[in-house]
């Protein structure tokens, strides 16, 4: 992406202007919070007792985080190659199937430790699979990849609902579901851990998957910043004609990337389905894919960024569950237009604050004329 | 399959194909300028929110519909001054567009009506109604003319008439008129426009806020029009399938017309199709169906029933050389 505005020291380009930025979506959404005739200031604190005021409440930010961080790790290595994935739901949506055929068909025969890496690995590849058609249209056709992701959620969700109806549906049963899986199916709770630490999360669905997340965090990071792939990669979103006369293909850069992205955005089923719910119903991603491309935008692309916005998402989806008890004005819904905004203001608008902070930095530089100010902004 | 049916199949055909008109032609004036948007959806959807509140407060379908272009410019001059004058990713820009608009029409929804994110029921004067053409009463008995024009062509709302005049209107504007010509130049090439003394600026938002009024239509059509008030999500996709109808129609005005019109028939016929058994295929299943226009654009996109070229400069924020 091109950058018209001049560079900046690190800390206000990753620090200060999306702290900025987030502050000004929030406000906004406080405005939304005012028009409906209830007091922000109140609401947030409601949603921050609600998400971290007690342990059940945080094993159901930290859940709700865990699906966060595959879905933005998901988005953000297709933004380092330059692709936009909108199909984040529809990988998610299409990876609960691998993870089901894991645990349909293993769940009664193994236990759940050999039966995660197993569900990993089908599901990153149904996942992976599903991104694979537009990643290739993309590479090959020249069909643009945002087009083709979003009708490709469609496309996923009309199948899964086919597969759900018929398929997959136990006889002589009305909900489009699969049956609960057997023991080996479901990944165990951190109820017993947080136990030991004397934290009792009740009945919150935090379990082992968000080891899974934080490893494919740390791995996103291997991938992007310490292997040769990951400077293709990057070199191929900074500049795809760079990436062209260094020899790269960028046919196979692309479907990799794309494929990495979608199988991330599989992973997600492992903590909804077989971590929560134990079996695959209809619509079980209820929009993670999409927060994805928020998290992904405020963490920046990079997962020390992304695991800390994911927690705020799973902030504010638990603290806004919590919220809609005692405000019953303000239901569940709220989360999307903050979502919206973030998205607004962390990406789209990412340069209105830039020249106003910029020049504000270069003014206070100039004031200080000191070996300390100078320091900062020889240090990038 | 009688002539009745049939008659039925193309009246509803031309039903739903409506808000697909106004929004994919919406969508052509913003994108035909350089500004891709696929933030129909959430336009629609707040307009057909607005303007179905307003009918619901005020009892006037009218200035229901003023109401919702209303607010649909608003959302329009939001990706406006994203991908314009800040020069954003006129994506991401729109994907947060349809997300605000999405949540915002459920909590206002329940703030201001408190019924789960409905407006209260339209009746009377606050939707709109058919309009019967002249003469439909007396030539419904002649045969096949005869139900063709009172059952299908009379008896729509004035919305229908209005997307279908757009299409001649719009290919009138776009390609002969000097605003057209300066629109379709400005989503080519930019610094040409600029190099002749033309603000690349305001073409551009001028064609954003044709954008927003035609989305306002599409929504108020769905709201006031097609159903008797707002339910939640109730564009369901609409945006996208738009979407998918410009580019299947190389982002030409009457192609447009007929990729409206093949999406809005797919989608009559999903309703019809199930369960019934089909010749040589047998049943075919309603997701497939459903899913036919996704499909088919995806098709489309790979270029194996012709090519579809975007504008030049679609996606790229115009930056002057200084």
């Amino acid at each position: 992406m091109s950058r018209p505005y001049a560079k900046l020291p690190r800390w206000i380009d990753y620090g200060l202007i999306p702290l900025v930025n987030l502050v000004v979506a929030f406000l906004v959404a406080g405005l939304v919070v005012l028009l409906v005739g209830e007091s922000p200031l109140q609401a947030a604190v409601l949603m921050l007792r609600g998400a971290f005021g007690y342990a059940e409440g945080f094993g159901f930010t930290l859940y709700y985080a865990t699906n966060f961080i595959f879905t933005g790790l998901a988005v953000a290595v297709a933004f380092h190659g330059g692709l936009f994935n909108i199909g984040g739901e529809g990988q998610a949506y299409v990876g609960g199937l691998g993870v089901a055929v894991v645990a349909l068909g293993l769940g009664a025969i193994l236990p759940w430790w050999l039966n995660l890496p197993l569900a990993i690995a089908l599901s990153f590849a149904f996942g992976a699979l599903w991104a694979f058609i537009p990643a290739y249209l993309q590479a090959r056709r020249g069909s643009h990849i945002v087009i083709t992701t979003i009708m490709f959620n469609f496309i996923a969700a009309a199948f899964m609902v086919y597969l759900l109806v018929g398929v997959l549906k136990p006889a002589g049963s009305m909900a489009p579901e699969t049956r609960t899986f057997d023991a080996g199916g479901q990944l165990p709770k951190l109820k017993g851990l947080f136990d030991l630490f004397g934290f009792n999360l009740g009945g919150a669905p935090l379990n082992v998957s968000i080891f899974v997340a934080l490893l494919a965090a740390f791995l996103v990071w291997l991938l992007i910043w310490r292997t040769k792939l990951g400077y293709e990669i990057r070199t191929l979103g900074f500049s795809p004609r760079a990436a062209r006369y260094a020899g790269m293909s960028e046919t196979r850069l692309i479907v990799v990337t794309m494929m990495i992205s979608g199988g991330l955005a599989g992973m997600m089923a492992l903590n909804a389905i077989m971590g929560d719910q134990y079996r695959l119903a209809i619509d079980f991603p209820q929009g993670a894919g999409f927060v994805g491309i928020a998290v992904a935008l405020m963490g920046r692309g990079h997962p020390a960024g992304i695991v800390p916005a994911a927690v705020l998402f799973g902030m504010l989806y638990q603290g806004g569950a919590e919220l809609a008890f005692d405000m019953p004005a303000i239901s569940r819904d709220m989360i999307v237009i903050i979502q919206g905004l973030v998205i607004l203001f962390a990406g789209a608008l990412e340069n209105m604050f830039r020249p106003g902070i910029g020049a504000a930095y270069q003014r206070v530089r100039f004031r200080t004329e000191e070996p300390a100010g100078e320091s900062v902004g020889e240090a990038r | 399959m009688d002539l009745s049916s049939f008659l039925d199949l193309i009246d509803s055909t031309i039903r739903l194909s409506t808000p697909l008109l106004f929004a994919a032609l919406a969508g052509l004036y913003s994108e035909r300028s350089g500004i891709f948007d696929i933030s129909l959806e959430g336009k629609m959807l707040i307009a057909a929110f607005a303007s179905a509140s307003a009918a619901a407060v005020w009892g006037s379908v009218v200035l229901g519909l003023c109401v919702g272009i209303l607010a649909s410019i608003a959302f329009s001059l939001v990706h406006g001054v994203a991908s314009i004058t800040y020069r954003g990713n006129q994506i991401v820009s729109g994907v947060a567009i349809n997300f605000i608009a999405a949540g915002l029409t459920i909590i206002l929804g329940q703030s201001w009506f408190g019924q789960g994110g409905r407006t209260p029921s339209l009746f009377g004067g606050g939707r709109f109604t058919a309009v019967n053409l002249p003469g439909a009463e007396a030539i419904r008995d002649v045969p096949v003319i005869g139900p063709i024009y009172s059952g299908v062509l009379s008896g729509q709302t004035p919305l229908v008439y209005v997307a279908f005049l757009m299409v001649p209107l719009t290919w009138w504007v776009l390609f002969r008129t000097r605003f057209g010509l300066r629109l379709r130049a400005v989503g080519e090439n930019p610094a040409a426009v600029d190099t002749a003394g033309i603000s690349v600026t305001w073409l551009r938002y001028r064609a954003v806020i044709i954008c927003g009024v035609l989305c306002g239509f599409a929504g108020a059509y769905l709201s006031t029009g097609q159903a008797a008030g707002f339910t939640r999500d109730m564009t369901a996709g609409k945006g996208y399938i738009a979407l998918a109808a410009l580019i299947f129609a190389n982002w030409k005005p009457v192609p447009v017309m007929f990729a409206c019109l093949l999406f809005g028939f797919l989608d009559a016929v999903s309703i019809r199709v199930q369960g019934v058994d089909l010749p040589l295929v047998g049943q075919v299943s309603v997701q497939f169906v459903q899913a036919l226009p996704y499909i088919l654009t995806v098709v489309l996109l790979a270029g194996f029933v012709g090519k579809a070229t975007p504008p030049r400069a679609g996606g790229v924020p115009y930056v002057k050389e200084r």
